[in-house]
């Protein structure tokens, strides 16, 4: 399981393992300043990240920054 | 003369708007807004809010360093004698806001500061140390008591009165130890609770044991080419139409919907169940809480095998972490007995 979210302090409280920050909390995956082109994007480099998280081992809870 | 104080409240309470203002930046004004005035008459004219310090929640959790340390600076230009957080209810980011500016003030101020909130709230995990928290129910229809308990705690500190324990003041649990005496020693004390619970009788720990919600990291994927993915969103996204009447706010049960076929998470089609953000965004192209599009994208190129064909979505607004603990559970048995390998869980 990783976590994509915004507020990885919670993330963290709760217990969560894998944690990927997101972009914002409405848009956790999209930014509506961009246009779709952009946002899909973004959205790809998130999940793709997500991704590389379940394929990395962890010991601790980790926090998957660039 | 009495006490100034200072009082954080969100854009909400402030009556500037609800989710769409959620972005506000920090202001300063002067004198009480909205729960201030209740704060204030349960003051009694002992302390006065003397200037209010309004900050949208999501500007808040989006911006925690900085607007920490913005507030910091226009609470400073009061002068306070105590700053007041609050009450936040059950909201999370609004809790998590409350408490941050609590333990910075704490911390750079060194004043006494209070904040009030329902004992679920994430905000009362991560600042329940650096700062007294009245115990609240877990919405504004309690603001009458919770505008009692934090004015009393706050005065008993800006009078340097004791304060007792949690049970007596109405705070909640800090995790903080205090050393007291007792008339017996701990052996006398422990032969005497073990006699009770042999005879059946009620005895009362004098210790309870910490609840660590902490789970080991699972191993990684190592295969992720033949993985099977699956997604599960906290974010409220559901068919258009909620058909299965997800609740905006503490949700009492999930949904799973097939993907079968579902190429894009779309306007047509979905829309957000979740009444703790602005809905705005998610109802114009849902896939920016659950990402659909791209998870057909990378399923397509071969970065994994399969996009599960079930999603299982619900509403993380004031959810009980009761049920929560169901949803998470019940969802997992799915997953594992339909192959699942990983999930991506998506929260707003």
């Amino acid at each position: 399981m990783v976590h994509v979210c915004t507020i990885v302090p919670i993330s963290l409280t709760v217990g969560a393992n894998r944690i990927v920050p997101a972009v914002a909390i409405p848009h956790p995956l999209g930014d509506p300043s961009r246009t779709p082109e952009e946002e899909v994007q973004i959205r790809r480099k998130l999940v793709l990240k997500a991704l590389k998280a379940l394929g990395t081992e962890v010991h601790e809870q980790t926090v998957f920054t660039d | 003369m009495s006490y100034r104080v200072v009082h954080y409240i969100n854009q909400f309470f402030a009556g500037i708007g609800g989710e769409e203002k959620a972005d506000y930046r920090p202001e300063a004004r002067e004198g009480v807004v909205g729960p201030g005035m209740a704060l204030n008459a349960a003051m009694k004219g002992e302390a006065e809010i003397v200037g209010t310090v309004i900050c949208g929640d999501s500007y808040f959790a989006e911006n925690l360093a900085s607007a920490s340390a913005e507030i910091l600076g226009m609470i400073k230009k009061f002068n306070p004698d105590a700053v007041i957080a609050g009450p936040a209810f059950n909201a999370g980011r609004y809790g998590t806001a409350s408490g941050a500016v609590l333990e910075i003030v704490a911390k750079e101020l060194s004043i006494p500061v209070v904040g009030g909130m329902y004992p679920e709230n994430p905000g009362v995990e991560l600042y329940r140390k650096s700062a007294y928290i009245a115990k609240t129910s877990d919405s504004a229809r309690g603001m009458g008591p919770a505008v009692q308990g934090m004015a009393v705690l706050l005065l008993k500190q800006l009078n340097g009165e004791k304060i007792g324990s949690p049970d007596e003041e109405g705070y909640i649990e800090r995790g903080l130890r205090v050393n007291v005496f007792l008339d017996k020693v701990g052996g006398e004390r422990a032969a005497e609770m073990l006699a009770k619970k042999l005879r059946g009788e009620p005895y009362k720990t004098e210790y309870p044991m910490p609840v660590f919600d902490r789970v080991v990291p699972n191993p990684p994927i190592r295969d992720m080419k033949n993985a099977v993915i699956a997604l599960v969103t906290s974010g409220g996204i559901v068919p258009k139409g909620n058909p299965d009447h997800i609740e905006a706010s503490s949700a009492s049960h999930y949904g799973e919907y097939s993907l079968a076929g579902v190429m894009t998470a779309d306007e047509a089609n979905y829309e957000t169940a979740h009444g703790g953000y602005d809905p705005t965004y998610a109802n114009k192209i849902p896939n920016r809480v659950l990402p659909v599009d791209v998870m057909r994208l990378l399923e397509k190129e071969g970065v994994f095998k399969k996009f599960h064909e079930t999603f299982y979505t619900t509403v993380g607004n004031g959810t009980s972490v009761a049920n929560a603990k169901k949803f998470g559970t019940e969802i997992v048995g799915k997953l594992k007995r339909d192959g699942v390998d990983a999930v991506i869980v998506t929260s707003t």
